[in-house]
């Protein structure tokens, strides 16, 4: 190339590497958001403790905090032996809700008469009333683990499907029109556009469905199953120990946190170019 | 580089249910390595018409033919720059630009040797890593322009590519795309709202009238190239700009003079 064509003299801006003191700072601003919540938590619970240590109440009726950890952490290896199969069945539970999600979804935006079959079917299957279900999938299934599973994907399949359904669909006409233009096939424009235009959508829905697949677990559990969290409580509430249902109600509750922290940690592993306030 | 064609749009009419016609008949030529613009009234129809003529959206009836032949429909003469820059947040501004090309079929690693080989005469080196995010907005009008141009086809579709522009960085791209036009040979049509620019660029101005739209008026813009920015406070210059703002505005009084004519009470169509 011999002419070239004038440079307009536009300043280059900033670096914009994070500077190396990036992950202090963001350790210190996460903090700065967290911390209402922490004090929130231990107001009430020493709230709780200082009320149940003046009023006297039997434990029995309602544990201190302080009880429920130390009976806790006292039956530890059955708390422990009882979270194995939680969460072993809440991901094999929320994995194949994906996979089905997932290939609906995309069979959904690839064809419309799929997506406009699929759309109340979807909708539907939320509004089946799931304490009147999980007892039935029992029933038809036995104690093993696909009533479970098919309880977990029951409740996680909606909003993850609807979120890459509408993810897929919420592309810009535009950006459609220039992938036309440059000759894509349908096929292009979604794998050029469409799939990673939907995936924060997708990671919102993965937030949301993976909370529920941990609150699914524990309650198809209860209504019948050998091992885990949901059975645990249900024994223990029988036998009065509400230490140890409460136990149990805590490890559930760190166990969906963790779950739903982890998705952060993929989804900035898998998009990096999504930010968020 | 591609062969330079001759383009011309043949009485095209276009409508969509709902909001009734809106290309009414349009006809126009493109010569070989011709600069364009195309300027109208707002919603006059002037993006319908880089549809029907970049064979995104099929006529009612009418055809877009390419050095003679029929290429209704036809995407492939034709590299269209839509209105957004639509870099995507995803790829980085090297991979963006190479997408097209990618589309076509040309290997990655090709494709972005091609897009790379543009960085520097598009003012963009040293940003091929960077997200688009990071860029003015200048640069990234230039990097959508640098993913029109290395598609190598021999007819650029401008839909207001300096709109979203403040009116400084403007004027210096207005510069800038006089240049490239004299280093990469190409027919180009661009659809603008600024008369000065349309004027400064073109070789040929077409007016749109009101919705339903057709070409109703032409205004030749005989100065000499290249075009140095002071141009436009030459009596010439101004002259043109002039005629172009007239046609405009009688176009825009159009239908209600012709309401009136017809005895109305001039409350318009």
């Amino acid at each position: 190339m011999t002419a070239t064509p004038p440079r307009t003299a536009e300043p280059r801006p900033a670096p914009v590497a994070a500077p190396p003191d990036a992950a202090t700072r963001a350790r210190r601003s996460s903090w700065r958001r967290a911390w209402p919540a922490v004090v929130l938590v231990a107001v009430l619970l020493v709230v709780w403790q200082v009320y149940v240590d003046v009023s006297g109440i039997k434990p029995q009726l309602l544990p201190s905090p302080l009880r429920v950890l130390e009976q806790g952490w006292a039956h530890r290896d059955q708390l422990w032996a009882n979270t194995v199969p939680t969460l072993q069945v809440t991901l094999v539970g929320f994995g194949a809700s994906l996979a089905v999600a997932w290939a609906l979804a995309i069979a959904a935006d690839f064809v419309p008469w799929i997506r406009r079959a699929l759309t109340p079917l979807l909708v539907a299957s939320q509004t089946v009333p799931i304490i009147a279900i999980a007892p039935l999938m029992i029933i038809w299934f036995g104690f093993g683990m696909l009533p479970k599973v098919l309880v977990i994907a029951l409740v996680t399949f909606f909003p993850v499907a609807v979120g890459l359904i509408e993810g897929f669909a919420a592309t810009d006409k535009a950006a459609t029109d220039l992938l036309r233009s440059m000759g894509a096939s349908r096929w292009d424009q979604f794998r050029y556009v469409r799939l990673p235009g939907a995936l924060p959508r997708f990671f919102t829905a993965l937030r949301i469905g993976i909370t529920y697949a941990v609150t699914g677990a524990v309650f198809a559990e209860y209504v019948g199953a050998t091992a885990g969290l949901g059975i645990y409580m249900s024994i223990q509430k029988n036998a009065f120990r509400t230490d140890l249902v409460l136990a149990a109600v805590g490890v559930t509750a760190v166990l969906s946190v963790a779950l739903f922290g982890l998705t952060y940690v993929v989804e900035r592993l898998v998009i990096p170019w999504s930010r968020r306030g | 580089m591609a062969e330079l064609v001759h383009v011309r749009l043949d009485d095209v009419r276009k409508g969509f249910p709902g909001t009734g016609p809106v290309l009414d008949g349009v006809s126009l030529e493109v010569a070989p390595g011709e600069f364009v613009a195309v300027v109208g009234p707002s919603g006059c129809g002037k993006s319908t018409l880089f549809t029907v003529l970049g064979g995104l959206e099929p006529p009612d009836s009418g055809r877009v033919l390419v050095d003679g032949r029929d290429a209704t429909g036809a995407t492939a003469p034709f590299a269209y720059m839509p209105q957004q820059d639509l870099l995507f947040p995803w790829r980085t501004v090297l991979d963006n630009t190479a997408l097209g090309l990618e589309v076509a079929g040309v290997s990655r690693a090709e494709a972005r040797k091609r897009a790379g080989e543009l960085f520097e005469p598009f003012g963009l080196a040293g940003f091929e890593r960077s997200r688009p995010g990071e860029l003015s907005g200048g640069m990234r009008q230039r990097a959508a322009l640098l993913r029109t141009v290395v598609l190598d086809r021999p007819v650029l579709l401008l839909d207001e590519p300096f709109g979203a522009l403040d009116s400084l960085t403007r004027a210096d791209m207005q510069a800038w795309l006089d240049g490239v036009r004299a280093t990469f040979d190409r027919s180009i049509v661009m659809i603008t709202h600024d008369l000065r620019e349309a004027v400064y660029l073109a070789d040929r101005v077409l007016v749109l009238g009101p919705r339903p739209t057709r070409v109703i008026a032409e205004v030749v813009v005989d100065l000499p190239r290249p075009r140095v920015p002071d141009v436009v406070t030459t009596p010439a210059f101004t002259a043109l700009e002039e005629r172009v703002h007239h046609a405009l505005r009688s176009a825009m009084r159009g239908p209600v003079t012709r309401a009136q004519r017809a005895g109305g009470s001039g409350l318009g169509r």
